[in-house]
């Protein structure tokens, strides 16, 4: 039963993380992951294209606050292990940004605490990007629907 | 008491520095807030009231009414984008 957190500016490798992830546990029947990717803006917007994405983070506070928001994960589903992989420093379109992983017996608890850690995540812990353009450099806006995301979990509980 | 502030992202961009130790009698966030708003000029533009931004005292998200105690972090910053 493992629930790591590790922020890198390295790329990682989705099918080590979760051979890692679920190694000596016979008990596990589901793995849910997800991986989020840098992405282009819609080309409409003429100079808009990201040439590259920078994030940067508070340090002392993002693995704990992670691990704070895996441990809520542990309480609420059964889930056996679950890893958090986030990149920092500068990004280009296409590239992985961030993993995460869970494990369980069987899928359902999975799938939902995939989508939880994510939600909370995207409202908690302590990163920001900035996309850098042809036309300049710009701070992205929090999504009032990552907010929603994640009070609809408050709303269940 | 002594206080370390932060300032992360698109705050700290705006005010120039990253970091700075005040010396203040603040007793809670929303003190030392109005304290960096009346030095009026940028600190008064970036951390107005009607600004959205969130806080986080000893790297654990806080309330304005949240307590400051001799030598504690205090981290001033835009809502989140990671993920």
């Amino acid at each position: 039963m493992s629930f790591t957190v590790s922020i890198q500016t390295e790329d990682f490798d989705i099918s080590k993380e979760i051979a890692c992830l679920r190694a000596y546990d016979s008990s596990v029947g589901a793995v849910c992951s997800f991986v989020g990717t840098v992405r282009e803006r819609e080309q409409h917007i003429a100079g808009s294209e990201i040439s590259s994405l920078e994030l940067e983070h508070y340090p002392s506070m993002t693995e704990r606050s992670i691990e704070k928001i895996m441990q809520s994960a542990r309480e609420r589903f059964k889930i056996n292990a679950a890893r958090i992989v986030h990149r920092v420093g500068l990004l280009q379109p296409m590239d992985q940004i961030v993993l995460v992983a869970v494990t369980s017996p069987h899928r359902g608890e999975s799938f939902k605490a995939c989508e939880f850690l994510m939600d909370y995540l995207k409202t908690e812990a302590p990163f920001w990007k900035k996309e850098l353009t042809a036309g300049g450099a710009r701070w992205v806006d929090a999504r009032v629907s990552d907010d929603d995301a994640a009070a609809r979990w408050r709303s269940e509980s | 008491m002594r206080v370390n502030v932060l300032y992360f992202a698109s705050i700290r961009e705006s005010i120039g520095v990253s970091a700075e130790v005040l010396q203040t009698q603040a007793q809670n966030v929303e003190q030392l807030r109005d304290e960096l708003i009346n030095r009026g000029g940028i600190y008064a533009e970036v951390l107005s009231p009607n600004k959205v931004l969130k806080t986080a005292l000893n790297q654990e998200m806080c309330t304005p009414q949240s307590p400051l105690s001799e030598g504690c972090e205090l981290a001033f910053f835009p809502p989140v984008t990671g993920g």
